[in-house]
């Protein structure tokens, strides 16, 4: 049926083609004799092809565009009076003959335009009465066509100011009202078009409808050209004239395309100055027309306007812009209730847009918008629509990425709450572009209540939140987003030391409450803060004395011991055995022994009850003997406690290399190379020797379980251990004992059940080249080597 | 004309010259043999003045008794063909009884003459204006010879002329109101209007206004009324939605009309009708029927 009626159109728009053809044949046949009769009666005919009801718009198009063609010749005809001999006036007359209405009127308008061409008329006389001619055609798409013929052929003969027809009483005023008669009349002929035909073909109808949409918008697209049309005309006719029909035609296709183009056409200053009547309207429109769209546009165009050029920007103060914005979106919002929340949002996110571009000051009209889109969005479930949610990214975005300053969007107190309503991972999407935004501009927060805000605001990525288990979620990018708060948390800074702490206060807050994934990446940033905070006070320490001072290392340290205590539950003890012993350090130097002695405690406690892996306690128990060594705080008695249990941790270590590099390691603890540490040659020779004595065991233990002895690389080490302790000073290191180690290396080298390993081999003869070169180079040193033969 | 006379051979040819009136004006007429020819053109209270000119054929002497012309005025009504009514008879005697040897010419005159009734060509009726010369002879039958001529007459602009404003309408189906600018249009008139949709329930397809001719004669049972369509112009295109008006402009010009003739002698009328036709999708018709009064402009020049 569809199909045959297709196939119908195509043969009635052939047959239609091939008698305007035809026709027109006739046509110009009489146009050469200047028989004007015959032209008329021919063109009359061939114009009558144009009265079928048979053609979609589309091919109805087809068949105007080619009679429109041959109206050409038609005019130039019409235009020359020697060739017909009959005035202007009388011709204009003489076409009214014709009996059918459409040949009629288009012969009138090709007239007409001769005659306002001639001038032998006003302009605007001749515009008028066409203008209400064609209203005798109320055939939807014929008169559309028609009038849009009028448009086309009247357009360079408005009397606009500047033109040749303007003067004599015709003025601009004629131009635009005529334009706008055409406009208004064009528009309720394409409204009427959808009650054509049966309902089931609607779909089918407002296709149609939308391919003719242009002719209706062409006309505002002309009335935007007329270079008469000024502020004033536009404010008082042209909009007033336009909205009038746009408002009234209630047809929601019509409505939204027509505003669509109406604030597409004209300059976006006129749109500024009418915003109130433009917006006003925008409430009368029916309900299905999608009212955020135009908003969205209009404000777009606006935003974009005001960024072209800062002088504008007076305007849209002295318009009062923005209030006249979010009252008419606050009313569209209200009412339609049923407005999807991405639609709200969307308008939101323009208006905020707006906001930012134009009045980039006004921190309260950007809290406004925050706080209408939390009122849009209270009382309802956490949003589940993707697109709601990724507007209201962008909507959160903006003020970030404007102002590339965190600390202001902080200052908005609308700003938490609607993060509120975000879903799990939309919120953390949006932490991670505040902390971006921080990252990316470095930007200092100073404040602690600031700080308290923004850990509020990114909660997502510090807690857990709904419930979510963190296992759900994919390895990789929560490391990746714990790595940005770990970040984070070093950008916190103030001058005050006070102010310091409370943001210390605040972060560690909201970090404790993070569970066992996110401890270990976010206390030991915390932690390093903290002691950073620690070191500066110890450097004011001249100044600030005293234990009523809030901030003290003391203070801190205490804090610093529940921040690590935290890390226990995680459990993750090497990384809080490290971190006590930094603090252990940092107590060291603000020369706070008991502090530090905790510290220590608490490390070896760790180590003891938590450490059991081997290869966990080798590193760790380096750690110990390293932070130990550099500890000068400690009086003797607390010094030997810890060195004893560090060297009796080296001796219980499970693998001999291990134990053996260990305890040689301890040797460290007894001879600090500087001016007040102590220095213990004994207790070092000790531990040297205990450490040969487990190398030897373990290259025994390895030719017995394995049939030839490991490399020599242990003893090597300890070699390279004697000649430091040398250089240094120790006594009860001789000269001797470092030959005969020598000559045992070299021994052991030689028996053939030692491994061959060439990296060992290498360091021992580097080892050997050194005293060498010690010897040869003399002095104190050279001295000191002389003895040595190697 | 002169073919049938030379049928009959007659002694002797007859013309008849009108002098140069006041306009000289010659209009085309339609003679009852279909052809048309180009007659002098006279109006009512004008004075006919010309001349007869007998010329006896070569050598042939005419014996008569008596030579005159007539002025008639006469009504044809086709269903009583061959009577004719005439409402105006003058006549002027030209010569006493005598014989006719040579060419003789006879001024003749008819001064200021009452012509109220206009030359007319209808489908049922004709109205019109004739000089017949006749020569009386006693034994053969008369010589006669005849000339038509047209006459018109022209009206001042009325004093009053009302425009025609009406509503009608078909109760919750169509209501319309319409407004032509005149009652009383000219020749050469053109007609102004509007029609205002109040209603409109009905699926219009298109409008129309008709130009019609009522011509009637005979009076009581023999009463013959004939109604012909002048125009058929097309108003409007579509259907029209409620609160529409609809610009009316319809040249009379281009139609062959004559002015309103009411009760001419008794014997006839011709009244004209505006017809105002819409036409639904079903091709039905609604239509309302408006009388004009037509009549001749004095051009005042």
């Amino acid at each position: 049926m569809v199909l045959e009626r297709a196939e119908d159109e195509e043969k009635w728009l052939a047959e239609g083609i091939a008698a305007i053809q035809q026709n027109a044949f006739y046509m110009h046949r009489a146009l050469d004799a200047n028989n004007l009769r015959e032209a008329l009666k021919y063109s009359a005919l061939m114009l009558s092809e144009l009265r079928t009801s048979n053609l979609s718009p589309h091919k109805y198009y087809d068949l105007y565009m080619r009679a429109f063609g041959e109206l050409r010749g038609l005019e130039m005809f019409f235009k020359d009076e020697s060739r017909h001999g009959v005035s202007i006036v009388d011709l204009y007359e003489l076409v009214q003959h014709a009996g059918n209405i459409l040949p009629r009127l288009y012969l009138l308008c090709t007239v007409g335009s001769v005659y306002i061409k001639s001038k032998e008329a006003p302009a605007k006389d001749i515009l008028k009465d066409l203008v209400e001619m064609c209203r005798g055609v109320q055939h939807p798409i014929r008169g559309l066509f028609l009038r849009s013929y009028l448009s086309q052929v009247s357009r360079d003969k408005l009397p606009d100011i500047g033109s040749e027809y303007e003067g004599d009483g015709d003025t601009v005023m004629d131009a635009v009202e005529f334009v706008l008669q055409n406009f208004t009349e064009m528009n309720k002929l394409w409204v009427r078009l959808q009650h054509q035909g049966p309902g089931r073909i609607r779909e089918k109808r407002e296709k149609e409808r939308s391919e003719l949409r242009d002719l209706v918008g062409k006309n505002l697209h002309v009335l935007s050209q007329i270079e008469g049309v000024d502020l004033e005309m536009y404010k008082e006719t042209v909009l007033p004239g336009v909205l009038e029909q746009v408002v009234n035609c209630k047809d929601d296709l019509a409505q939204y395309y027509l505003m669509e183009c109406l604030i597409q056409v004209f300059p976006d200053e006129y749109h500024l100055q009418t915003l109130e009547a433009l917006l006003g309207s925008c409430s009368q429109l029916q309900p299905t027309v999608d009212v955020k769209m135009l908003l969205s546009q209009l404000m777009e165009r606006l935003s974009n306007y005001a960024a072209s050029s800062p002088d504008v920007l007076p305007e849209f103060l002295q318009v009062e812009a923005f209030a006249k914005l979010s009252s008419a979106i606050w009313k569209v919002v209200d009412a339609h209730a049923e407005m999807p929340v991405v639609g709200a949002i969307s308008l939101y996110v323009s208006l905020l847009t707006f906001t930012l571009r134009v009045h980039p000051d006004r921190l309260d009209y950007v809290d406004q918008v925050l706080g209408a889109c939390v009122n849009k969005l209270s009382g309802k479930p956490k949003l589940e629509d993707r697109r709601a949610r990724k507007q209201i990214v962008a909507l959160l975005s903006a003020p970030i990425e404007k102002y590339n300053d965190v600390v202001r969007a902080l200052t908005l107190p609308n700003y938490p709450r609607v993060m509120e309503y975000l879903d799990s991972s939309t919120n953390k999407q949006m932490a991670m572009v505040i902390i971006q935004s921080i990252m990316k501009n470095n930007t200092c927060i100073k404040e602690a209540d600031k700080v308290e805000v923004l850990f509020e605001l990114i909660e997502g990525l510090v807690k857990d939140v709904d419930g979510i288990a963190v296992d759900e979620l994919d390895e990789e990018d929560f490391n990746e987003e714990q790595n940005y708060v770990a970040r984070l948390i070093h950008m916190p800074y103030n001058d005050d030391s006070e102010e310091m702490l409370k943001i210390m206060c605040a972060v560690q807050k909201h970090i404790m409450g993070g569970g066992p994934k996110r401890l270990p990446f976010t206390v030991p940033p915390l932690v390093f803060s903290a002691l950073r905070l620690v070191r500066r006070l110890q450097s004011q320490d001249g100044e600030v004395v005293g234990e009523e001072l809030p901030a003290t290392p003391r203070k801190l340290f205490r804090l610093l011991s529940q921040i690590i205590e935290a890390l226990s539950s995680v459990p993750s003890p090497e990384l809080a055995l490290r971190l006590y012993l930094q603090c252990a350090e940092a107590a060291g130097d603000c020369d706070l022994e008991p502090v530090a002695y905790e510290f220590f405690t608490q490390a070896f406690v760790l180590y003891e009850e938590e450490v059991a892996d081997s290869k966990a306690q080798v590193t760790a128990i380096h750690l110990i003997i390293g932070s130990l060594q550099r500890m000068t705080v400690f009086g003797v008695e607390n010094r030997d406690t810890l060195t004893h249990k560090a060297t009796g941790y080296a001796a219980k270590l499970l693998k001999k290399p291990d134990q053996c590099r260990a305890v040689y390691a301890c040797s460290h603890l007894f001879w600090v190379d500087d001016q007040k540490g102590i220095k213990d040659g004994e207790r070092v020779l000790l531990c040297l020797k205990r450490a040969l004595r487990i190398a030897n065991a373990a290259q025994q233990m390895a030719s017995v379980t394995r049939g030839s002895a490991g490399p020599v690389t242990l003893f090597v080490e300890i070699l390279n251990k004697y000649l430091y302790l040398f250089e240094k000073g120790n006594p009860q290191i001789t000269s001797s004992a470092i030959q005969s180690l020598v000559e045992l290396i070299q021994n052991e080298m030689q028996s053939d059940s030692t491994t061959q390993d060439p990296a060992s081999d290498t360091f021992f003869a580097s080892t050997v080249r050194y005293i060498q070169y010690q010897k040869e180079k003399g002095g104190v040193m050279g001295e000191k080597y002389e003895p040595k033969k190697v | 004309m002169n073919f049938l006379i030379a049928a009959f051979k007659p002694p002797c040819t007859i013309s008849i010259s009108l002098s140069a009136g006041r306009t000289n004006k010659q209009v085309p007429l339609k003679k009852d043999n279909g052809q048309t020819v180009l007659v002098p053109l006279f109006e009512s209270q004008e004075s006919i003045i010309g001349e007869v000119v007998v010329e006896p054929l070569q050598g042939k002497k005419v014996e008569h008794i008596g030579v005159k012309v007539e002025l008639l005025g006469q009504i044809e009504l086709y269903f009583d063909r061959g009577n004719f009514y005439d409402f105006t008879s003058l006549v002027r005697e030209l010569d006493v009884p005598g014989e006719l040897y040579e060419r003789k010419t006879y001024p003749f005159e008819f001064s200021t003459v009452e012509m109220p009734y206009e030359s007319y060509n209808g489908v049922n009726v004709r109205l019109r204006y004739i000089l017949k010369v006749t020569i009386s002879r006693n034994i053969v039958g008369n010589i006669v010879e005849s000339q038509d001529f047209v006459v018109r007459n022209y009206t001042p602009l009325p004093t009053i002329n009302n425009s025609i404003k009406m509503e009608v309408g078909i109760e919750d189906c169509l209501h319309i109101e319409f407004e032509y600018n005149k009652s009383k249009y000219h020749l050469k008139d053109v007609i102004i209007g509007k029609i205002y949709f109040l209603v409109v329930r009905i699926k219009i397809k298109n409008m129309e206004l008709e130009i019609r001719r009522r011509e009637s004669t005979g009076t009581g049972h023999n009463t013959y009324v004939e109604t012909e369509t002048l125009a058929k112009f097309e108003l409007m295109d579509g259907a029209p939605v409620r609160g529409e008006s609809i610009p009316i402009r319809l040249f009379l010009s281009p139609y062959e009309l004559t002015p309103t003739y009411r009760n001419i002698n008794n014997k006839f009328s011709v009244k004209y009708y505006l017809n105002l036709v819409l036409v639904d999708e079903e091709d039905r018709r609604y239509f309302k029927q408006q009388e004009i009064t037509v009549y001749r402009l004095l051009e005042t020049v």
